[in-house]
């Protein structure tokens, strides 16, 4: 049934929600710490334990597979709410710290690439994940 | 009759949006095809669509939610808001490799810490420059370019004036747009094109609207690996930005 994927998924997100909330309790911030990423690793894990179990049917399957495939829709309405006139309005103190803050990361990412990096893999390993592309 | 109709779309707020949605993402793809032969994705255009509406509603309101403070365009408020989004970004995990994520798992890490520090570190320096030289308002702008809600949690902290804090907001606001449309630019050169460097990616962005977005119009099969590290990213910020942060801050300004 369509709606078991679904709650699987609802379960994962509220129980990944709660345990960010505690842990940003615990550290004492007043911020959901890794909430969503939690919640991503039970569902992978819950997913990966039913479907070796064959208890996660096609249709439940599918519950999940819709909200993945309507991800990029909903960023698009996403970006559409964004306070973009605010982003503006700060001037160039804003916006010079926003921009460089984005160049400097973007020039980090080849950087920590490498760092973990095992030694001896340094071929890319492109041809291990196959995911079907939802577009 | 027009009343009517308004009245219908507004009352199915959210189905209306499903629409408007659909019909811009088909109007991108268009777009994509025939201005750029494919070579700007067609998610990247729409995102770029998406932000322009939300410039124009911003101004035609004066409210603060782009164009969901449209009446008639409500429901995107709720269709892209943090509900369905972070429902949609969970589920994008399902069929991801476990094995990958704890392989890239250490780099995931050093890229939260260092995309903290790296932003903080610009976003004070460029606040010195434009005069902020106390280290209430240094950390406080700095946090902002973290992610604009570190900015103002920090500066609440900290007890930082009001236009610092809306400046911290607005620099992390403009953090979050230009990953959502320099992503699919720069993408090649930065060699994201695979589960470890989009991890990498998302803790040095953080930033989740910006890393969802930008991810997206890259390639979407990159989306759960980044979104799982930049999830961490915010309460860290909000961790280090008033304690750490701050402290060195003030140790290096005196």
């Amino acid at each position: 049934m369509v709606i078991y994927g679904v709650a699987l998924l609802s379960i994962c997100m509220l129980a990944g929600m709660v345990i960010g909330e505690l842990l940003g309790m615990a550290i004492g911030v007043k911020a959901n710490v890794g909430g969503v990423g939690i919640a991503m690793l039970l569902l992978i894990l819950a997913s990966d334990r039913l479907k070796k179990d064959f208890r996660l049917d096609e249709w439940s399957q599918q519950g999940i597979g819709f909200w993945s495939a309507i991800y990029i829709p909903i960023v698009v309405a996403m970006a559409a709410q964004q306070n973009v006139v605010a982003a503006l309005k700060g001037g160039p103190a804003a916006v010079l710290a926003g921009t460089l803050a984005v160049i400097a990361s973007f020039a980090l990412v080849p950087v920590i690439t490498r760092i973990g990096q095992p030694r001896g893999e340094m071929v890319s390993d492109d041809g291990t994940l196959a995911v079907k592309s939802g577009e | 009759m027009l009343e009517t109709l308004g009245d219908i779309l507004v009352k199915n707020g959210l189905v209306t949006a499903f629409a408007v949605v659909g019909v811009t993402i088909w109007i991108s793809y268009w777009l994509s095809a025939k201005l750029t032969r494919g070579r700007l994705h067609g998610s990247a255009i729409a995102i770029i669509i998406g932000l322009i509406v939300a410039y124009a509603g911003g101004v035609m309101t004066g409210g603060t939610k782009g164009i969901a403070d449209v009446p008639l365009l409500a429901g995107i408020g709720l269709m892209g808001g943090a509900m369905l989004r972070d429902f949609a970004i969970i589920a994008t995990a399902f069929g991801v490799s476990f094995g990958e994520i704890r392989k890239a798992g250490i780099s995931g890490v050093i890229a939260l810490f260092a995309g903290i520090v790296v932003s903080f570190v610009v976003g004070a320096v460029v606040a010195l420059a434009f005069g902020y030289s106390d280290a209430v308002s240094m950390t406080t702008i700095g946090a902002g370019a973290v992610t604009y809600i570190v900015g103002p949690v920090t500066g609440a902290a900290l007890g930082a004036s009001s236009d610092v804090m809306a400046l911290s907001i607005a620099a992390g606001l403009i953090k979050s747009i230009l990953v959502m449309i320099g992503t699919p630019f720069v993408a090649k050169s930065i060699g994201l094109d695979n589960p470890r460097s989009a991890m990498v990616f998302g803790g040095l962005m953080g930033t989740t609207s910006g890393v969802a977005g930008g991810l997206a119009a890259t390639d979407p099969k990159l989306v759960p690996y980044g979104a799982m590290t930049a999830t961490f990213y915010t309460g860290l910020g909000c961790l280090m930005a008033p304690s750490v942060l701050f402290i060195a801050t003030r140790a290096v300004m005196g």
